[in-house]
């Protein structure tokens, strides 16, 4: 790679130059087609930048991340649904629903070795899918409909482009967000954590409460993800959160560089505009990410774009 | 209520068999094996093919095609696994462990859809189908075709507990579980014991993979997702790292399987093996027959 692209890809002018390519897309097209694909990747980087703070900051495997996107695309569907609340008004719900899962599935695992967690989380995620498949209040196997769009106030956001927008706004602050928590002192500990848990605890970092809150803050990320895809698609089933699901937004992640933010906002986008140029492979599509995920971290461990800050490799 | 017993403690001979190489694995190098459930879909899917290839069977010979099947199949897995650790795992050892648990998931991930993208995403029809006539012991209802199973499950687990209790290559196993580099000073060839233990281990699987797919008589390339948690739990709940408890715990879980399922409903009974692994995991992560250890995180 030339200086001068290299120049470029880490210059402060990406994020800007990203958000501004987003927000212009659908004046160039704003067929309904393209803004659907669009809102869907928006929403998919919001799951990303969630599953980087776990993932890619704090290095401990969620895969069950999915899960948490059902929870809060459930809590704030049941609400609307009986209830008739607007979506906004179910966000302290969906919150407080996903901090206490979090806790509840991230307690006990994250005093153990990190590779519980992985399988714990893998089993969570089926747990939820089939208690929203077995019970009644979730609607079962067909599960809600007719969830509302966002309506804030008296504007209302229902219109594929204002909604699109506001999911570029809510990613856009998603993305930022765990950007700045990197960097903040929980942030620090966490890539401490990451790179040698023993050294971080002998200098007086709290390993398990920061793992605790990496993981109740990707959960809440999530969460949020799922409220939007909740409204986006205004019905939701068991079937749309399947473990490929997790699968893919961790795929994002380790393809864009593990705790990277312009490397994992560019694999969300890629991989959530990808499966429609491949549509007619696509389950040789799932062959090759998993080809993809064992050549990544053989060849490339850092991502295909990865962050600056990272400790230089200690000879063996 | 001995039916529910008999039923549980049939299909957790299941799952004691594929926690073996779990746990196998597990003890040897520290590693969840994502793709070990996926191995067990795997030998269903080479049974699958191997029986097809025979044809035509009737009752008699199905039997002896089912056992030709077995061998074919837990080959194939065997070099499946031995495979996926030379090129997944080998080349990541002593890097983080994130590292490597990413390449199992891509391991799993690609077997599953290997398989889905060759042979189909719909579910198959096993060609043999094991129905014989029922017999009534004790009040418990049992086919001939589950007994002759669960005993080739039980000889499997037994000849696996000679093999790791009383073979050289057995003691060079324990050894590299209590300390490789030890092992690796003694003269012990850590590599080709690795390769071996993946071998047996995903061989068992396969097994496993072969007698679900004659007994349920369907099989999809998703079937070995739910069965490798519930392996993973009964290793869990036996002791991870430990065989016996493996297999003690494939036979608790089914027996708690098929309580829970009885007195909740049988859609809940997925739901039950998870709680159950996430109680043992708050409560007593060693389980039942694991020693407490001093965690190298």
């Amino acid at each position: 790679m030339t200086t001068r692209v290299r120049e470029l890809l880490e210059s402060r002018w990406v994020g800007p130059i990203g958000l501004t390519i987003a927000v212009a897309t659908p004046f160039v097209n704003a067929s309904p087609y393209v803004l659907f694909i669009l809102t869907s990747a928006a929403i998919f980087v919001v799951l990303a930048a969630g599953l980087n703070i776990v993932v890619g900051y704090c290095g401990l495997l969620d895969l069950g991340y999915v899960a948490f996107m059902a929870v809060g695309a459930y809590t704030s569907g049941i609400m609307t649904t009986r209830w008739d609340l607007p979506l906004l008004a179910t966000l302290p719900a969906v919150l407080a629903v996903t901090v206490l899962a979090g806790l509840v599935i991230g307690a006990p695992t994250l005093r153990l070795r990190s590779d519980y967690l992985a399988i714990v989380t893998l089993g969570f995620g089926e747990i939820i899918r089939l208690t929203a498949n077995n019970l009644e209040v979730t609607g079962g196997p067909t599960g809600i409909y007719g969830i509302p769009s966002v309506t804030f106030g008296s504007v209302d956001l229902s219109t594929p482009a204002a909604f699109y927008f506001l999911c570029v706004a809510v990613a856009a602050l998603a993305v930022l967000g765990s950007a700045r928590l990197a960097r903040s002192r929980l942030g620090r500990a966490w890539q401490f954590i990451r790179e040698d848990e023993d050294a971080a605890e002998a200098m007086g970092v709290n390993s398990y409460v920061a793992k605790l809150l990496a993981y109740v803050l990707g959960a809440i990320w999530g969460s949020v993800a799922g409220v939007l895809f909740a409204a986006h698609l205004s019905a939701i089933a068991p079937q749309s959160f399947l473990f490929l699901q997790s699968a893919l937004v961790l795929m994002a992640v380790v393809l864009g560089g593990m705790g990277s933010t312009r490397g994992i906002v560019l694999g969300a986008v890629a991989l959530s505009l990808l499966p429609e140029a491949l549509r007619d492979f696509a389950t040789w599509r799932y062959v090759l990410f998993g080809v993809l995920l064992i050549a990544v971290m053989l060849v490339r461990p850092r991502g295909l774009w990865p962050a600056r800050h990272h400790e230089a490799e200690v000879p063996a | 209520m001995t039916q529910l017993l008999w039923d549980g403690l049939f299909v957790g001979s299941f799952y004691a068999l594929v926690a073996l190489g779990y746990s196998m694995v597990y003890g040897i190098v520290r590693l969840l094996n994502f793709a070990h459930g996926d191995l067990y879909m795997l030998g269903a899917f080479v049974g699958f093919v191997a029986l097809s290839a025979v044809g035509g069977l009737t009752a008699v010979t199905s039997l002896g095609a089912l056992a030709l099947a077995l061998v074919v199949a837990m080959t194939a897995t065997g070099t499946a696994g031995l495979l996926i650790e030379r090129v997944a795992y080998r080349p990541l050892r002593g890097s983080p462990r994130l590292a490597v648990l990413i390449t199992a998931v891509g391991a799993s991930f690609t077997l599953e859809y290997g398989i889905a993208a060759t042979a189909g995403t719909r579910p198959r029809v096993f060609p043999v189908r094991l129905e014989s006539q029922s017999l009534e012991v004790l009040g418990v209802r049992l086919t001939v075709a589950q007994v002759l199973l669960m005993l080739f499950a039980v000889g499997l687990m037994l000849g696996l507990d000679a093999w790791v209790g009383r073979t050289s290559t057995g003691r060079a196993m324990r050894a590299i579980a209590l300390d490789p580099r030890a092992a690796h000073l003694m003269g012990i060839n850590v590599d080709a014991i690795i390769s071996r233990t993946f071998f047996v281990g995903a061989s068992l699987a396969g097994a496993a993979g072969v007698m679900a797919g004659a007994y349920y008589g369907k099989i999809d390339f998703l079937m070995g997702f739910v069965i490798g948690l519930k392996a993973f739990t009964a290793a869990v709940i036996g002791g991870i790292g430990n065989l016996r408890g493996a297999m003690l715990g494939g036979l608790l879980l089914g027996l708690a399987e098929s309580l829970g399922a009885h007195y909740l409903g049988g859609q809940w009974r997925d739901v039950c093996t998870f709680v159950l692994l996430i109680a043992f995991l708050s409560v007593r992560p060693t389980g039942l027959l694991g020693e407490r250890v001093t965690e190298r995180v």
